[in-house]
């Protein structure tokens, strides 16, 4: 009797699961298609929204026209490019270093992307779309491993906590030094500030084209990773035993951190807290399954960048940048997660 | 506590004779070799510049002989710079101590935790609105710090605030009003963002006596206030409850002290702007040199005069005639330092 019981329970929560699995995959597309076209559709300026969806398709010459095709559309695609780089890539970091509390913004990858960027400001005088996207990647990546090798060494392999303070710590020398490097060069800091609180704003189509590349690559090798994240999750030693080679795994996951962190940053600035909102939102819907995590992020994440974007257009009268709102967002969030977490020891 | 840093952070009874006294005995002297140190650098460092002036003309200029352009330079800017970078380096790693005290963390320092933000914030909010006099900065940068403080406390309070929880908290607080401050300086006009942004890299290239007289002020009265509330902590080191029984209230002492250094960390913040890592450095460096086993107040404020001082007169001379904020030097010292503390967690770790 007991364990028909028991049985029951499992099937009864399998097919539950099942069910909030198939209404997350249904309203994430909805909520999508939605934000899009209100990303479209509303703006800062005068334009309203019925001229707005006329101008979308008829070219009449004018500027308003311009700034719906040539400002909007390309902004609209970037914003859900950018939140998909940022979402997968917080989804790996989180499961690479099995830490709660992990995310590209958080852990300081960002502000490696940004430093390297202001260098090639500062003393290339590149402009801030073409050149500097290979300085990016090359700052994300030295970030990564400078912050993971400082922050998982030792015999317990490094603790949520520690891995978070190096991160912000790095961060934080990575910030002040590219401050100080902008510091002496007024026009830099000029085009840099914009750029540094995380803005989609008059991004257009040459951006996008720029760093498309590197996302999808970066998406293709996360999407391949869900078995070997999972396996990954039982701990190395289980791991392997599976039959799955973690150092491979960390590497493939360190890789697509990379291209997919270091286009972001290009395109938009450092963005946080996206990375770790969108996986923590996804697992308390879908349950810990990475096969079923990392392609929600393809919807999940590009929702919250949409929401952030128009949240910041209309919110105050001069644009709010998106990384100000994901930031406002997302400090709650990771406030919250301590505090839940407060009770195991944190 | 278990799978926390393992560092020795906590204030510990000083206990006389015996092997631990010899210990505090080797940190007094420690303690006057780098105030010292730190007295003849500000010394030396007051005849540095670009007008040739030596220490016999400081010493003309003090006693009234010398003539005014000399006196004015040496007395009205040079001086009240070097009197700052003392005290406020002084007041910072004092700060830093309680901060690590209370922690029970070496990386508990107000720079991670987010007060610093908050100082600029208040700062940045205050330029935006009025235009941005001194005294209206340093009370922006005041209100700001202590009510990013009171946050942290109360965001991470939950039956008493855990180490570990007070600085992921002050970390994401910290986060949200970055980007807030980065967003401030946006909206400002160019020149104004220029000028914010240099303060908030933290510069003594603009102190006069008007900024340094609260400085000494601060540090006058917080540094004594913070040893007498050391002396209840010491006591409540046999427990909250024992201390409870001696009439000391664990949370009470932590949050007086948390107050005072918050106000001390302010006023340097409002003045100089938020100058990173001599909160977080100073009190460590001094422990470890010192060879104490935990934070201790009069070792640290020496350290910490030291090391701003020292940073200053680097700042001031690396790319002469043009000057670095003094924030950038710290910056890099302390970002260094930082790295080499997190890297050694490892090898240090049971």
């Amino acid at each position: 009797m007991h364990a028909t019981t028991t049985a029951e329970d499992t099937l009864r929560a399998a097919s539950a699961m099942r069910r909030r699995r198939v209404v997350a995959v249904v309203l994430g597309v909805v909520l999508l298609a939605a934000l899009a076209l209100a990303s479209l559709l509303v703006g800062s300026g005068r334009l309203s929204t019925a001229e707005a969806w006329r101008l979308l398709f008829t070219d009449d010459g004018g500027p308003d026209g311009l700034i719906v095709r040539e400002y909007r559309v390309p902004r609209t695609l970037l914003a859900i490019a950018v939140g998909i780089a940022l979402g997968l890539s917080g989804a790996i970091i989180q499961a690479i270093t099995r830490n709660p509390l992990a995310d590209p913004g958080i852990l300081g990858v960002n502000a490696g992307a940004y430093t390297a960027v202001v260098f090639a400001a500062a003393w290339l005088g590149s402009s801030l779309t073409g050149a500097h996207i290979a300085f990016s990647l090359a700052g994300a990546l030295v970030a990564a491993l400078v912050v993971y090798g400082i922050g998982t060494t030792g015999p317990a392999g490094g603790t949520p906590t520690k891995l978070v303070l190096t991160g912000t710590a790095f961060g934080a020398v990575l910030t002040g030094i590219s401050f100080a490097v902008t510091l002496t060069q007024p026009e830099v800091f000029d085009r840099v500030r914009f750029w540094a609180a995380g803005s989609l704003q008059n991004r257009q189509f040459d951006t996008l084209w720029a760093v498309l590349p590197f996302i999808v690559v970066g998406a293709a090798i996360a999407l391949v990773l869900p078995r070997a994240l999972n396996a990954l999750a039982l701990g190395d030693d289980v791991a392997v035993a599976l039959g799955s080679r973690p150092a491979v795994t960390k590497l493939a996951g360190v890789t697509a951190v990379t291209l997919l962190c270091g286009a972001a940053t290009a395109a938009a600035g450092p963005i946080a807290f996206v990375g770790l909102m969108v996986p923590h939102a996804l697992r308390s819907i879908v349950g810990p399954d990475q096969r079923w995590i990392l392609p929600l992020c393809l919807i999940a994440a590009p929702v919250l960048m949409l929401a952030a974007d128009i949240l910041g257009r209309v919110a105050v009268s001069s644009e709010l940048p998106a990384g100000v709102v994901t930031a406002f967002l997302g400090a709650p969030v990771l406030i919250a997660l301590t505090r839940r977490r407060g009770a195991r020891g944190l | 506590m278990k799978g926390q840093l393992h560092w020795p952070t906590a204030i510990r009874p000083v206990r006389l004779g015996g092997f631990s006294g010899r210990l505090e005995v080797r940190a007094a002297w420690w303690t006057a070799a780098a105030a010292l140190a730190a007295l003849a650098l500000g010394l030396f460092s007051v005849t540095i510049g670009s007008s040739g002036l030596g220490f016999g003309d400081l010493l003309a200029a003090l006693s009234g002989r010398a003539d005014d352009v000399t006196a004015r330079i040496l007395l009205e800017w040079r001086l009240p710079r070097i009197v700052f970078a003392l005290l406020g380096g002084a007041a910072l790693a004092v700060a830093g101590a309680v901060f690590q005290s209370i922690t029970r963390n070496p990386l508990g320092s107000p720079d991670i935790i987010g007060f610093s933000t908050g100082a600029y914030t208040g700062a940045l909010l205050v330029s935006l609105a009025a235009a941005g006099s001194a005294l209206g900065t340093a009370l922006g940068a005041l209100a700001g710090g202590l009510l990013t403080g009171a946050a942290v406390y109360l965001l991470a309070y939950r039956r008493g605030v855990s180490g570990m929880r007070i600085i992921v908290v002050g970390i994401g607080v910290s986060l949200f009003l970055g980007a807030f401050n980065t967003w401030l300086l946006t909206v400002l006009r160019v020149e104004q963002a220029i000028s914010a942004a240099s303060w908030g890299a933290g510069s003594l290239a603009d102190i006069s006596w008007a900024h340094t007289v609260p400085v000494v002020v601060s540090t006058l009265v917080g540094i004594p206030l913070v040893l007498l509330l050391a002396a209840d902590m010491r006591m409540l080191e046999m427990g909250d409850d024992a201390g409870r029984g001696l009439g000391v209230g664990a949370e009470a002492v932590r949050l007086r002290m948390l107050i005072i250094a918050i106000a001390m960390l302010a006023i340097v913040t409002a003045a100089a702007g938020p100058i990173a890592f001599v909160a977080l450095a100073a009190p460590q460096l001094a422990m470890r040199v010192t060879g104490t086993p935990g934070v201790r107040v009069l070792p640290a404020a020496a350290f910490g005069a030291l090391l701003l001082t020292a940073s200053d007169l680097v700042a001031r001379t690396i790319i002469a005639p043009e000057q670095l904020p003094v924030g950038v030097v710290t910056l890099s010292v302390g970002g260094a330092y930082l790295v080499w503390l997190l890297a050694s967690f490892g090898r240090k770790a049971r």
